[in-house]
């Protein structure tokens, strides 16, 4: 925390930028594009059968084939992914900001959400459907906000709690209400720690989401869709969906990324 | 006179004159600190008594330094005074209110040894701050801050972030912050007390042109001798365990307005800073004060 010398703006990561970006991408690409080539010759030179291990171009083929079939997956999967992720975080946030407030409530709620933490939520999956009806999509938003509820909590908590001691003398010297203070000082120090617990969460949404669509409900995910290609031998089929699933996961962490960086730019200096 | 005085010949008392007198009218105060003590509850029922039946008063304009060892107390006093903790004996009045009316009311500013700057707002939003709390507009805001930068000379950086600061920009932005309110009164907990000493002597400088300019009352924490006997009308030493008030002296080294440089260099500053520390280190025998001290 100590800021004791002159910074010239900007400097830091932008100044590495332009030698740093041929390593940051290319390196991985070429990296990539090796293992998917050995990966092919290891399958066409011992004549893996494609129910051990399909070789990538086989999958690439299933891929551009049914292009439209695993988008619409994504886009089910993502669906209920997204407003999962959406209602765990508001929740995980409201909370947190009341546990912060009311110790009592804190003390009460930690045993509770520490009991959620270690339920494995897909588990729930086959129960919420009977409660939901096999036809909703609404379980697995359900499993989807649950998953996410959980990291945004806790981070969020323990970044409420990072307010410095300089700072709350302050915000008393100015006879600020508890409110005021928390607006002025408390959320925007607890801002990169929700946006870490939102990070985590936008992958947890993703996988939840997806798995909890093994346990039943509607057609059309990528969960079910791996499944039932699985089950009627479409190997190459089923790595086109899971590839899908990798897309969707990368997709939601991005997302989670870049709002972090715009938001947090100047937090936590 | 070689600039130092006593406090208050007997028989008379000055008129205006910041004496501590008993039972003086509060009301005419700055800052009244009357018998305080503060005793912190330590583990296993032993407790420190950080400030032992002290008794202080500031008048209106007056620049008081607190001075003594680490441990004295001199930092609880202040955060009595600025009401961000309760005494447990006796009484402070600021403005003739008791410390919680006159936080409530923001008669004081205040500056830490942290700058305490909000890294995620501007040098400008910062010093907002305090305005946008007590529903200043936006407008109003706006001069004021551009006010406040010109003065402790920052005009170039008023869009900047804190971590684009040095130490004492940083430091000079809490300054302004403090000042924001125009307050009568200012509270500063060694605020200079992170820096490097050519920096620190040139925050000193501007100091003085700056209570000059606001005519605030300040109570000043410091470890320093010669940046207490430099900025004050009066020293207060303290000894520590427990903390109470070893001696005050009167430094009489021209008004605000008058100190320059060349007071760093001048005989009685010596003399003075001399006297600080001869009281600091308990040489001074009791019951005579100041001069008399061989």
């Amino acid at each position: 925390m100590s800021q004791a010398s002159v910074r010239p703006g900007g400097a830091g990561a932008a100044d590495q930028a332009p030698a740093g970006a041929v390593r940051t991408v290319l390196a991985p690409l070429l990296l990539g594009l090796a293992a998917v080539l050995l990966w092919q010759g290891v399958v066409t030179l011992f004549a893996i059968k494609p129910f051990i291990l399909p070789g990538p171009f086989a999958i690439a083929d299933q891929f551009g084939a049914n292009l439209q079939n695993v988008a619409n997956g994504m886009l089910a999967t993502g669906r209920n992914a997204l407003i999962g992720l959406l209602i765990g975080t508001v929740l995980g946030v409201l909370l947190a900001i009341v546990a912060a407030l009311v110790r009592l409530l804190d003390e009460m709620a930690a045993p509770i959400v520490a009991a959620i933490a270690v339920v494995p939520i897909v588990a729930l999956a086959p129960v919420l459907y009977t409660m939901y009806g096999a036809a909703a999509e609404t379980a697995r938003q359900f499993v989807a906000a649950l998953a996410v509820f959980v990291p945004v909590y806790f981070n969020t908590l323990k970044g409420l709690r990072q307010v410095r001691p300089v700072h709350r003398d302050l915000m008393r010297s100015y006879a600020a209400t508890s409110w005021q203070a928390t607006r002025a000082v408390t959320l925007p120090t607890a801002l990169p720690f929700v946006f870490t617990g939102l990070r985590i969460a936008s992958s947890l949404a993703v996988i939840s989401a997806l798995i909890a669509e093994y346990f039943g409900g509607p057609v059309g995910g990528l969960g079910k869709s791996i499944t039932s290609s699985a089950s009627s031998s479409n190997y190459g089929l089923a790595w086109a969906y899971v590839l899908g699933s990798i897309l969707l996961g990368l997709l939601f962490y991005s997302a989670a990324l870049i709002v972090e960086r715009l938001v947090t730019r100047r937090s936590g200096g | 006179m070689s600039g130092l005085e006593r406090d208050g010949a007997p028989g008379e008392v000055p008129v205006a004159a910041p004496v501590a007198v008993p039972g003086a009218v509060s009301g005419n105060l700055a800052v009244d600190v009357r018998g305080v003590s503060r005793v912190f509850a330590g583990r296993k029922g032993a407790s420190v008594t950080a400030l032992a039946d002290v008794s202080l008063t500031v008048a209106p304009g007056e620049f008081v330094s607190l001075i003594g060892p680490s441990g004295c107390g001199k930092s609880t006093l202040l955060r009595l005074i600025a009401d961000l903790d309760t005494p447990t004996a006796g009484e402070i009045r600021v403005f003739g209110k008791p410390a919680r009316q006159a936080r409530i009311d923001q008669d004081y500013g205040i500056a830490f040894q942290q700058a305490g700057l909000l890294p995620w707002r501007t040098v400008s939003g910062n010093i907002e701050l305090p305005l946008e709390l007590h529903g200043v507009g936006r407008t109003a805001r706006r001069a004021r801050a551009a006010e406040l930068i010109e003065l402790v000379g920052l005009s170039e950086f008023a869009g900047h972030y804190p971590d684009q600061l040095s130490g004492g920009m940083q430091q000079r932005v809490a300054i302004a912050r403090s000042l924001a309110e125009s307050p009568s009164l200012l509270l500063m907990d060694e605020p200079f007390g992170a820096l490097d000493e050519m920096t620190r002597e040139r925050m000193q400088n501007e100091l003085v042109r700056i209570c000059a300019e606001t005519s605030a009352a300040v109570v000043f924490v410091t470890h320093s001798i010669p940046e207490a006997v430099f900025l004050s009308n009066r020293v207060v030493v303290l000894e520590p365990r427990p903390g109470r008030i070893r001696d005050v002296l009167r430094v009489g080294l021209g008004d605000t307005g008058g100190r320059g440089e060349t007071l760093r260099e001048d005989e009685a500053f010596f003399h003075a800073v001399s006297q600080v520390r001869e009281l600091l280190h308990g040489e001074a025998p009791a019951g005579a004060r100041g001069v008399e001290a061989r």
